[in-house]
């Protein structure tokens, strides 16, 4: 039974187009991965998804129901989080600002999940008053993914979490994400890291020139010779 | 070709309905705007720059070209004021080269800071130079001669030098604001301009100030007592043998190897600097070409009027009615340019008693069905009228028909 | 003494009402610089709009006879200030909005606010006519005054000047509150700081835009509206203020309310201090130097006619050394 269902997706922006028929489809819970070499369209994928990019055929649905032509910012309401890879804080909005936005379309008392969020990344409690841009790299991540943890997703939808983070923090970023699947949230991430990405996913999309590659549980792909060699390499 | 058809059918309703001495004069002065808006065009269309101070290119071209080409005045030559006029245009010469030394300053080793102040001293005494100077030659030159007199010198020289002056203050204006976004670059070439009205206007030993300056000379036979249609024409053909030659070496610019360059630039900037081309060079001399082409228009148009009036150039006028010109007449376009000016100069000028019929009759209908007292100065409001409709067809080319307000792209491959 | 309640008179105070004005409305073009991302060309005019609906309400009030124990201008100015506001969110709807949808690029923008300010000027002055007004129709404004010790001149400051300095003062505080305690507000700043992220999070934008226009125009009204109590109400009020109130906006840094503040007072104030004529003041101080050192008795930094240069080189300054202002605001 499939959560989120992508059919035979192509997208892009105006003219261009990037995807040319993309099948995807995970179930409730698990952690999805997508990668592949650069240019293969992973972030439009995800972008696709959320509506910030143009969709120009085939079918998106979520738990059911078409999600392909709700605007962005609707879909917050439904329950969708997405965290882009770049410019994913307001970075003159305080920590606890930025936490506050993301709450936005809440109108119930949020003040548990607030504490949840700051458990989560406990570095962020002790710095709530500063404004996020000028945070270190890796603590901005932690904001930009709090952010997307604060309306309670059903789905949350992470383009490159660990981008130019050190390997420390990259598996403080995986952990987190486990932690965040482990209380029921289903995850579809891009991820640049593919080998430590795919050793936690459950379902691994590999994307080449807009279109798949390679489908499989992460532990099929990270043991297919032909995956491995040509761009699991490091 | 149904630009031209209109153009020709709105021509000969105007010949008809105003007579053919007013209707040379409005063609004249439509032509005048047509020059303008090509050079607009060129800043606009070519290289996305967008220049609101028209105006003031217009005012210091016209400045240029009147002191060029004004008979001289023997009242300043014979009292001190040459002298001081000279030993001002030294120190104006110091006060530069000083600014242009502590912009350098980073060759010699200053830092950015050093360099700052440097800079920062370096206006303060330029300042204080130019402003030390300025009065006592004003005051001699305003007391014994009025102003300083012409230069004498054949009209078409005038015009020349008007595109060339307008050239320098806009080589300094892109030198100082070019790199800006769009809308910085539009409030900066605003203050330029009134600045540069101001100072005309202010400058009584440069302009006569508001006491203005006329008649300006002509390059053709002046109209003599009541014999106008003969000097208009004249003028009409001299400016649409201008528009002319400066229309085909435009079009034959846009087709040379510089042409093709300029467009990659437009559609592709950072493709083109990629490929080495200096975009920011070439905006620069576009920038320009186009204010020269400006002053250059500006230059005759005041010539035709026959007044120098520096209190009469008014960003209406002279910067926004340029502007829908160029936006009605499709950006980048320079038939469009043509076109939109010369059919915009005259609904313009025809609106105005336009504007007047319309409220006389409001006037007397609204007294008569109404009973309702018409405002005294009702006859100026009508001219508000024309400013409404002005802005209206801005917004409306906006709205309905934006692609005439972008530059005109290549068409891709599809 | 008196030198110095002249430098009081003419250039402080003088600099603290003007810096009002250019505060004011410079908060508006900053709002709709950071949120909606263009220059508002038209924020004069929507300055002279608001002026006239004051002056149009204190007319009305007026002749049903209603009494106010303070000038009747300053009363329609409330009503006056939600009017300019529900303009400002029509004109959007009407004007940029639609240019907003097709995603054009921002100088189109910018090009449609000269062509709403251009009809707002012909439809203002085909309606009010081109003549000057007094707001107070012919009343006397009330002055108060302060004696320093020593002098036989006072400070002066008019009524509408004290309440116009006032406004600024709870201008400042109501919008430090709005922006860091409501929740309308920082979504504005959110919106201000990364629109694309702010829709992503679910932010009604729409309901920003309108709360920005709102601001703005009711700001813009308020000063509008004071600065013709404190002179005269001119059709032309508008585009004088323009330069300044930009670059107070841009010396502040674009998107910074409070840097637009500040940008407003920083203009105002040198303005006045630079046309001062400091000669009053060096002609006391002459007789204390040595002959050497006299000063003249006649100095000002600026010719009055040239009173426009001074935000105008500021501007440009600031635009080429230090483009993201004072207050770091964006350059985009």
């Amino acid at each position: 039974m499939s959560y989120l269902k992508v059919d035979n997706l192509t997208a892009g922006y105006g003219q261009m187009r990037i995807l040319h028929g993309v099948d995807l489809e995970i179930a409730k819970g698990e952690i999805g991965v997508i990668a592949g070499p650069n240019g293969a369209g992973k972030s439009t994928l995800l972008k696709a998804l959320f509506g910030m990019a143009d969709i120009t055929g085939g079918q998106v649905s979520l738990d059911g129901e078409n999600i392909a032509s709700i605007p962005p910012d609707r879909l917050a309401a439904h329950g969708v989080a997405y965290v882009p890879q770049e410019y994913n804080v307001f970075p003159s909005l305080t920590v606890n600002e930025n936490l506050e936005m993301g709450a936005y379309v809440r109108n119930d008392d949020w003040s548990a999940v607030l504490d949840r969020v700051y458990g989560l990344f406990p570095p962020l409690r002790e710095k709530r008053r500063q404004p996020a841009g000028e945070l270190s790299g890796g603590q901005r991540q932690m904001v930009a993914v709090g952010r997307a943890l604060m309306i309670e997703p059903k789905m949350l939808l992470l383009d490159e979490p660990t981008a130019g983070l050190s390997p420390m923090f990259m598996s403080e970023i995986f952990d987190r994400v486990l932690a965040v699947n482990a209380a029921g949230v289903t995850i579809l991430m891009v991820e640049q890291n593919a080998k430590q990405a795919l050793a936690i996913a459950h379902r691994g999309f590999i994307l080449a020139n807009g279109e798949n590659s390679w489908t499989g549980t992460g532990r099929e792909l990270l043991d297919n010779p032909d995956v491995a060699r040509s761009f699991l390499g490091g | 070709m149904i630009a031209a058809a209109i153009l020709i059918a709105v021509a000969i309703v105007v010949f008809a309905s105003q007579g053919p001495v007013y209707s040379t004069r409005m063609f004249v002065e439509a032509g005048c705007y047509a020059l303008i808006a090509l050079g607009l065009n060129l800043q606009w269309g070519y290289a996305g720059l967008f220049n609101v101070g028209v105006m003031g290119l217009i005012a210091a071209g016209a400045a240029t070209s009147m002191i060029a080409t004004f008979p001289s005045n023997p009242l300043f030559w014979n009292s001190g004021g040459p002298g001081l006029l000279g030993w001002f245009l030294a120190r104006l010469g110091l006060a530069i080269l000083l600014i242009v030394f502590a912009n350098m300053s980073d060759r010699i080793g200053f830092g950015p800071k050093a360099r700052a102040l440097a800079i920062a001293v370096a206006i303060a005494a330029a300042w204080i130079l130019v402003t030390e100077g300025v009065n006592p030659m004003a005051a001699e030159i305003e007391t014994k001669a009025t102003w300083i007199g012409g230069f004498g010198l054949p009209v078409f020289v005038g015009w020349l030098l008007a595109a060339v002056v307008a050239g320098l203050i806009s080589w300094f204006i892109a030198k100082v604001c070019l790199g800006l976004r769009a809308d910085y670059l539009a409030i900066a070439t605003i203050g330029f301009a009134q600045i540069i009205k101001t100072f005309l206007k202010n400058a009584d030993w440069l302009t006569r100030g508001t006491l203005t300056v006329s008649p300006l000379p002509w390059p053709v036979v002046k109209p003599a007592e009541g014999e106008f249609l003969l000097a208009r024409s004249l003028y009409l053909c001299l400016v649409a043998v201008l528009i002319i030659v400066i229309y085909l070496a435009l079009q034959r610019a846009w087709n040379s190897p510089w042409g093709r360059m300029m467009r990659a630039i437009r559609d592709n900037e950072e493709a083109a600097a990629a490929m080495g081309k200096d975009v920011n060079r070439r905006r620069l001399e576009i920038f320009v070409i186009g204010s020269m082409l400006i002053g250059f228009g500006g230059a005759v148009l005041i010539h035709f009027t026959g007044v120098f009036d520096p209190a009469g150039f008014i960003d209406l006028n002279h910067t926004f009615l340029v502007w829908v010109m160029v936006i009605l007449g499709g950006a980048g376009n320079n038939r469009g340019a043509i076109f939109g000016a010369l059919l915009i100069y005259v609904i313009w000028t025809m609106s105005a008693p336009a504007a007047t019929l319309l409220f006389d009759a409001l006037r007397d209908y609204g007294k008569v069905w109404f009973d309702w007292d018409a405002p005294s100065d009702l006859d100026s409001r009508a001219f508000q009228m024309r400013v409404f409709v002005i802005g209206l067809t801005i917004t409306l080319v906006l709205r309905l028909a934006p692609a005439g307000v972008l530059p005109e792209t290549v068409k891709h491959r599809k | 003494m008196e030198a110095l309640v002249f430098l009081i008179n003419k250039a402080l105070v003088a600099g603290l009402v003007i810096g009002s004005i250019y505060a004011l409305g410079a908060i508006g073009v900053t709002l709709i610089f950071g949120i909606l991302r263009f220059a508002h060309f038209a924020h004069g005019d929507l300055m002279t709009l608001g002026a006239f609906f004051t002056l149009a309400l204190a007319g009305i009030g007026a002749s049903l006879g209603i009494a106010t124990p303070f000038p009747i201008a300053l009363a329609a100015l409330l009503p006056a200030m939600l009017l300019t506001a529900a303009s400002a969110i029509a004109i959007d709807r009407t004007f940029y909005r639609p240019l907003r949808l097709a995603k054009v690029r921002p100088i189109i923008i910018v090009i449609a606010s000269v062509g709403v300010t251009l009809m707002l000027q012909g439809a203002i002055r085909l309606v009010a006519g081109v003549g000057t007004r007094n707001m107070f129709f012919d009343q006397a404004k009330d002055i108060h005054r302060f004696t320093l010790p020593g002098a036989r001149r006072e400070i002066v400051m008019t009524e509408p000047q004290v309440v116009l300095v006032a406004l600024t003062i709870c201008a400042m505080v109501g919008l430090h509150w709005f922006l860091t305690r409501s929740r309308l507000g920082k979504a504005m700043r959110a919106v201000s700081d990364n629109p694309d992220l702010a829709r992503i999070t679910g932010i009604d934008t729409d309901r920003v835009v309108r709360a920005t226009w709102v601001t703005a125009g009711a700001l813009a009204c308020a000063a509008g509206s004071l600065l013709s109590m404190d002179v005269f109400l001119k059709p032309d009020l508008a585009f004088n203020l323009l330069l300044p109130i930009f670059a107070a906006a841009i010396v502040g840094g674009i998107g910074q309310p409070f840097g637009a503040i500040a940008g407003g007072f920083l203009i105002g104030f040198s303005e006045t201090l630079a046309i001062f004529d400091w000669g009053v003041l060096f002609r006391e101080l002459n007789p204390l130097l040595p002959a050497l050192l006299q000063l003249p008795t006649s100095f000002a930094f600026v010719p009055t006619e040239y009173k426009l240069m001074v935000p105008f080189v500021i501007l440009i300054i600031v635009l080429v050394y230090r483009p993201t202002g004072v207050f770091r605001g964006k350059v985009f």
